[in-house]
């Protein structure tokens, strides 16, 4: 899921202080379960932010929150689009894909951000989320034993480890697992140690963000047609 | 109550501090009369937003008071409203008020004298604080406490209420 965790209250507060009516919008899906943007997060963040604005002398903003399914489709939007003709600003618990898809949608109302937005990954224990896709758009977990060398490998080596890993560590830093000694360990329980006999070929990074934003297109889900979608 | 004096939210869990609340009572014992509490079913159904809404509500302090470490009815209610009353003074630093207007406090059925020096010491502490920024006309307010106040403490006992079925609703399994 998407990771994301929330903006320090002054940074909101400065961002939305200029508005008269402010509506917090929180999403149920990934940044729930973060705990980031969820209902409950909203809440807590609407009621920091008035007291934020008033003891700044700007009590009569007034911010609202609500909260929808998912921010990233216009399907669930529809149902907020009737409130948010009340309020001159947007501020997004969502990711930033959910904020884009708020400023998309309402092109009238400036949208702002409330949360950081940091990464794909898991839940390590709980309380924790720790990394573990980039979304580089071309997945060779399974020449890695099923551990990604790019997004947990400080250096991103495909032919690891380098001199730094200690004790299974990275040099990075001492909390930082060494992802080739992860690969290493899990390759040879499962018996596969001898594929890394073999140089692994370089990355195709075309398929990254460094192309500029990717696309997706399922050409038989396009009713509207394929050519609408490119 | 004066004007001028702190006013007090006490969140007490039902098996310690709201019976030590009583013991003092019974025991005549003397502290200020500026808390107002508040009986939970066990200060693990203390959220965050709770302590955040008594604050924007004009409340000068607020006072959690659960069971001794490790003596919690509920095994580790009093153990989660500790990191969560920790992770409300965070916020409160954010926002700009004193993190010191919240405290937790960790007290036995048994203990209502600790109960009348708890009060006595946020009390202290408060005036030492001065009011809360967030109530606005309290002093401008003759003899009286501003409205918004007024009425977090009018309805009070209807809070208690409500929030002590929604925890039971809770912990038999119900959504609130």
């Amino acid at each position: 899921m998407i990771v994301a965790d929330r903006k320090r209250v002054g940074e909101i507060r400065d961002m939305i202080k200029d508005h008269d009516r402010v509506l917090l919008v929180g999403c149920g899906t990934c940044v729930t379960v973060c705990l980031a943007g969820g209902e409950r997060e909203t809440g807590i963040l609407g009621s920091a932010v008035r007291m934020a604005l008033k003891l700044i002398g700007r009590g009569n903003v007034v911010v609202d929150e609500c909260t929808i399914e998912r921010q990233c489709e216009d399907a669930f939007i529809d149902a907020l689009a009737p409130r948010v003709a009340g309020y001159d600003a947007i501020c997004s618990l969502g990711c930033g894909a959910g904020v884009q898809a708020l400023a998309e949608r309402f092109p009238d109302k400036p949208v702002y951000p409330g949360l950081n937005t940091q990464f794909i990954g898991i839940l390590e224990s709980q309380g924790v989320w720790t990394e573990k896709c980039v979304g580089c758009g071309d997945c060779r977990l399974g020449e890695f034993a099923g551990i990604c060398p790019i997004s947990r490998c400080a250096k991103r080596l495909l032919n690891g480890p380098c001199g730094g890993s200690r004790e299974g560590r990275c040099e990075v830093s001492p909390e930082v697992e060494c992802a080739w000694q992860l690969i290493y360990d899990r390759a040879r329980s499962l018996g596969i140690l001898d594929r890394f006999e073999s140089i692994a070929a370089p990355h195709d990074w075309s398929t990254g963000i460094d192309g500029g934003p990717r696309k997706v297109v399922r050409e038989d889900q396009c009713i509207a047609g394929v050519e609408s979608a490119r | 109550m004066k004007n001028d004096e702190p006013l007090i939210l006490a969140f007490c869990c039902h098996y310690c501090a709201y019976a030590a609340a009583d013991l003092a009572g019974s025991m005549r014992l003397e502290y200020p009369d500026n808390v107002r509490v508040l009986r939970l079913p066990c200060t693990g159904k203390i959220e965050v937003d709770y302590l955040l809404a008594a604050f924007e509500r004009g409340v000068d302090g607020v006072i959690v008071a659960g069971c001794l470490e490790g003596g919690c009815h509920f095994l580790e209610g009093n153990l989660r409203a500790r990191r969560r009353v920790e992770r409300a003074k965070r916020l409160l630093d954010e926002i700009g008020l004193e993190p010191e207007r919240l405290e937790m406090f960790n007290l036995s059925s048994a203990e209502g004298i600790r109960l009348a020096e708890i009060v006595t010491e946020m009390s202290g502490r408060l005036a030492r604080l001065g009011p809360s920024p967030l109530r606005a006309g309290r002093r401008s307010a003759e003899g009286g406490v501003d409205p918004q106040t007024s009425e977090v403490f009018e309805t009070s006992e209807v809070s208690e209420v409500s929030e002590v079925s929604r925890a039971e609703a809770t912990v038999a399994g119900e959504r609130p």
